[in-house]
């Protein structure tokens, strides 16, 4: 070991590098298609993303009233009231 | 000299390499990718709870594992615990230093911790009748800007003074210290394995680091700026930066490089903070400019954006069942959207 100590950090840095440059890389496609996999999968329970679950009643006022329409046929309906 | 020059080469030319081997896998780019990919929805997400308490600006936030109690960090000088679902204050803690700068709850529930510009890692147990400091973690020669759980004994630090650091709760010492950075460290995320983690700093790196051997694994080139918020994409195959450049970044992992820039040319403010919804697709980044942008993290559109903090959005955070996200700023309040 050197007592210059520039040279020693240079050593490291060195090293460091060798060290990232044995990494072993997938390909792009595959990691963006994987990535992908993964969102979509768990899309479903995303609250986020397409909501939160009818009927959770998670942070919404407790004293709110939800309707609920059932289509029974083309034209007909039944609602049901929750509160 | 001759020594001092031979490194050099080498060194530069190994950063060849590593951009030559980068280039070598780059068959596509994430845009493209995701073509086929159906847009995310409009996100439109109404405040449920507006959470006041603190008296000055919050700097840091973190959710309980509950998925309901929360922890703020404000430089009142005060930690103070939330019950998300009523908005009720359950604990406060006071602060011998009030210049906080992170705050986090760990895993069990049992503990949250504060640092700022003491330079320390305070830790509290919130279990005992009354709230007691259960270890000072005082070794770093910088600020303390992000401190994380891994759980009750051990916690890891991101500091001021370039270093990230793990530390034994019991010994109240340093186990490991994560030396490779060479600007002040801001943030850092644990991956969900909990095998490694990823710091950003102000030298605009972000680095994949092993906690257990104290290497760094990878280094992410690309920000031009500090680099001030980190999460890994749940599934730990990526990561996702946001820096004072305006943008945010999504590394992966395995491919070793960026794969995909969230910016807008209407967007000039620095990112503060970031948080991810539970899948993943949605990125929530808060910003100098008083509003949080809502990124489609497949296709890098901007899908929304939380307006309603009367200045800088300074932390986000989204809970481990994804049924919302919190936003805390400048304004002194905390936000709860759905």
């Amino acid at each position: 070991m050197s007592s210059n100590p520039s040279l020693t950090t240079m050593k490291r840095t060195v090293e460091q590098l060798k060290l990232e440059a044995s990494v072993e890389r997938i390909k792009v496609s595959q990691a963006a298609a994987d990535l992908q996999q993964y969102c979509l999968q768990n899309a479903g329970k995303d609250a986020l993303l397409f909501g939160v679950p009818i009927g959770s009643k998670l942070f919404r006022e407790p004293r709110s009233c939800a309707l609920l329409f059932i289509q029974l046929s083309d034209d007909a309906y039944i609602s049901i009231s929750k509160n | 000299m001759g020594e001092m020059e031979q490194m050099k080469k080498e060194a530069e030319a190994l950063k060849t390499q590593i951009e030559a081997a980068r280039k070598a896998v780059h068959d596509t780019d994430m845009a493209s990718a995701a073509s086929g990919v159906a847009p995310a929805p409009r996100v439109q997400l109404k405040t449920r709870r507006n959470l006041k308490g603190h008296l000055a600006k919050i700097y840091a936030m973190h959710w309980s594992t509950d998925n309901r109690l929360m922890v703020s960090a404000s430089q009142d000088g005060k930690l103070l615990i939330w019950d998300s679902h009523s908005g009720n204050k359950v604990n406060a803690v006071p602060l011998k230093s009030s210049w906080v700068m992170t705050c986090a709850y760990a895993p069990s529930g049992n503990l949250v911790a504060s640092g700022g510009l003491d330079n320390m890692c305070t830790v509290y147990n919130l279990k005992t009748p009354v709230i007691k400091t259960v270890k000072e973690l005082d070794a770093h020669t910088g600020y303390l800007s992000c401190a994380r759980f891994l759980s009750d004994t051990e916690v890891l630090t991101a500091s001021g003074d370039t270093t990230c650091a793990l530390w034994d709760l019991e010994t109240g010492k340093q186990k490991t210290v994560f030396l490779n950075h060479v600007g002040d460290c801001m943030c850092l995320s644990l991956s969900p394995d909990m095998n490694s983690f990823v710091s950003g700093a102000c030298d605009s790196l972000a680095k994949l680091w092993d906690i257990r051997d104290g290497q760094c694994k990878q280094t992410f080139l690309g920000h031009t700026s500090d680099i001030n918020a980190i999460s890994f994409y749940p599934g730990g195959n990526a990561i996702i930066t946001g820096s004072d450049d305006c943008t945010c970044k999504m590394y992966d992992l395995r491919a070793d490089q960026e794969l995909i820039t969230y910016q807008d040319a209407a967007l000039n403010s620095g990112v503060t903070s970031l948080a991810l919804s539970m899948s993943g697709r949605l990125i929530f980044a808060g910003y100098d400019d008083f509003n949080c942008n809502i990124w489609d993290s497949l296709k890098g559109e901007k899908v929304g954006v939380l307006s309603g903090h009367d200045n800088r959005v300074s932390c986000t955070g989204v809970p481990p069942d994804g049924m919302c996200v919190c936003t805390g700023s400048w304004d002194s309040f905390l936000k709860i959207w759905n």
